[in-house]
């Protein structure tokens, strides 16, 4: 007789989810992985029921019982929801907490973990709409994977940049530049005192401009900019390409140039060739910073896809030195609160349970290196002791318009902001109150420095003050 | 709108090279270096002194004065540490760092004496 083990009898046809995949009375391990579903039932179908089908669907179950499901210990492998909460503020919606067995997820695939949890469960009847809110990934599955190449503090060691954010921009327009003039354009921003630039998400290899020629161009602007200032710098080379092939080809030449840091779209591209790259910028000492195109598609519906929190820690755990986390002050979607808890989860060793910063799990990190958010969207000079005050110095903040818009040209918008960034730094540092005096801090600068106060004058009346759509679940 | 001044920066001009965080502003005051030290010291950082040729301000190693100042409260002795490595190398940059031996970073670093004045 087996231990602990009592042998079912088969009997075939239909059973409510909640017979076998609810279970109440459940205490989560620590191996477990845990996630929270924001869920709308179908009329008729009792929550309960909603949340177990939910939990069946994204691990063993189908939906009729099969005499296979006797061969194995299903006990053990099923994931389990062990409880419903009513959403604040929120009639219909209700979240559905559900553990599962570390066994279900191959180590170090974040693939594998999201074919799971948001594969055919988000086409599944019974529920009306479906929103994967957070996760919580067991350290011992965090292990499994190779986060970050490098990490915050490595690339600090490396850049050579300390007791401030770095500054960075978007080469514009977008497309259509020639390799040689968008070369010129990262040169002024370069030796005006920024510390990167960026090549914009869609710019990857177009018959107006061939990734070879770019990465050619960018490289001499890169350490003619160096010579110039003394200081180090980095344009974050876009080796996003149609395939993994083609890929590596465009790191390695990167690579053979000298240049300090390479960028990829993750989530047009892919979680797998993500990875893939992650590593190869560990193994050749390359900063990886990455863009985030898509990811609105998925994360903006407050009832549907996936929450960006669950998008930010499958990207630390996959790889990527930077990335994208909106700017709260800018052009782009950003509520505040969620904002700074998706920071933490960049950033931090170890993230406490915090519903007023939408974070439903403590997420613990061990020692995987942080990632460094990047501000970027529609901000300007004006906005930079908020950004300072936000953000602290781990984050990078990239003004595109706000530096090549500048009406002497970009090297003297580039010096704008660094005037603007350090003088906020030093006024923290002395303990002034940059949301209340940040206006003053910026006039007292610009006396030093007439790139600041034509900065100022040019963006004194832009404001993007519009309602988010993606807010936390409050009364 | 004001008419379009030009960015001097120039390779081999002294003037254009930096020396990062507060190398885009006016040299700090007595003041002002104070304020920083003692911000630096009350987060319990530990300040560091190091000084190099203008020359080679890009290596990864200057060379440090003396030991960092662990334990170091007072901010009074690390302005004389700074004197001391100045007036003992005065043709080099000095530069103070704050030192985070939990995080392992420095959380603070700029230049405090330029070899090269600029305007």
């Amino acid at each position: 007789m087996l231990k602990n083990f009592d042998a079912a009898v088969y009997d075939a046809g239909v059973k409510d989810y909640r017979e076998t995949y609810w279970q109440e009375d459940y205490v989560p391990k620590d191996t477990d992985l845990l996630a929270c579903f924001k869920f709308v039932p179908q009329e008729g179908v009792p929550v309960e029921e909603a949340a177990a089908a939910v939990a069946a669907e994204s691990s063993t179950g189908t939906w009729t019982t099969v005499w296979t499901d006797l061969l194995t210990d299903l006990e053990y492998y099923k994931g389990r929801a062990y409880a419903v909460e009513k959403v604040p503020g929120d009639d219909n919606a209700y979240y559905a907490m559900i553990a599962y067995p570390l066994d279900l997820f191959e180590e170090g695939s974040v693939v594998n973990v999201l074919t799971s949890l948001v594969g055919n469960v988000f086409g599944f009847k019974a529920i009306r709409s479906l929103r994967l809110e957070d996760v919580r990934f067991p350290l011992a599955y965090v292990m499994t994977c190779g986060g970050p190449p490098n990490g915050i503090l490595v690339e600090r060691d490396i850049m050579e940049k300390y007791g401030r954010a770095m500054l960075g921009c978007t080469i514009k327009p977008k497309l259509g530049l020639s390799a040689k003039n968008y070369g010129r354009a990262v040169y002024e921003c370069l030796r005006g005192g920024l510390d990167f630039t960026k090549d914009d998400e869609n710019v990857n290899s177009q018959p107006f401009m061939r990734w070879r020629q770019r990465f050619d161009f960018v490289s001499e602007a890169v350490h003619q900019a160096e010579h110039e200032t003394g200081e180090r710098k980095g344009h974050y080379l876009n080796v996003t390409a149609g395939t993994v092939e083609e890929m590596f080809k465009r790191a390695e030449y990167a690579k053979s140039l000298d240049m300090r840091i390479i960028m990829h779209d993750f989530f047009t591209a892919g979680f797998t060739a993500n990875t893939s790259l992650a590593n190869w910028c560990r193994d050749n000492g390359m900063l990886l910073h990455i863009h985030r195109a898509m990811h609105a598609v998925v994360d903006r519906n407050p009832h549907h896809g996936i929450h960006f929190r669950v998008l930010a820690k499958c990207l630390r755990l996959s790889g990527g030195d930077h990335l994208h986390s909106g700017t709260v002050v800018g052009k782009l979607e950003g509520d505040r609160n969620a904002t700074l808890g998706w920071i933490d989860i960049m950033r931090d060793r170890f993230i406490k349970e915090d519903r007023t910063r939408g974070i439903f799990f403590d997420q613990d990190f061990g020692h995987m290196p942080g990632v460094l958010p990047v501000a970027s969207g529609g901000i300007h000079v004006w906005h930079m002791p908020a950004l300072v005050s936000i953000f602290g110095d781990d984050a990078v903040f990239q003004f595109g318009g706000g530096t090549l818009g500048h009406p002497w040209g970009n090297a003297a918008g580039a010096a704008a902001n660094r005037v603007a960034l350090e003088a906020c730094t030093l006024a923290r540092n002395q303990g002034r109150d940059l949301e209340r005096e940040g206006s003053d801090v910026l006039r007292d600068a610009a006396r030093h420095s007439p790139e600041l106060a034509a900065a100022m004058e040019t963006w004194k009346e832009v404001r993007f003050e519009f309602d988010t759509v993606d807010k936390l679940d409050t009364k | 709108m004001s008419a379009i001044k030009n960015y001097h920066s120039l390779l081999g001009d002294p003037a254009s090279q930096r020396f990062e965080t507060f190398s885009y502003l006016p040299q700090l005051d007595e003041a002002e270096l104070r304020g920083q030290i003692q911000r630096l010291l009350d987060i319990g950082l530990v300040p560091i002194v190091e000084h190099v040729e203008p020359e080679r301000i890009h290596v990864n190693y200057w060379y440090m004065w003396k030991l960092p100042m662990f334990g170091e409260k007072n901010a009074d002795q690390v302005l004389g540490m700074l004197e001391d490595c100045r007036s003992s190398h005065p043709g080099h940059h000095v530069r103070l760092s704050g030192h985070n031996p939990i995080r392992q970073t420095r959380e603070a670093a700029f230049v405090v004496h330029r070899a090269t004045v600029r305007d």
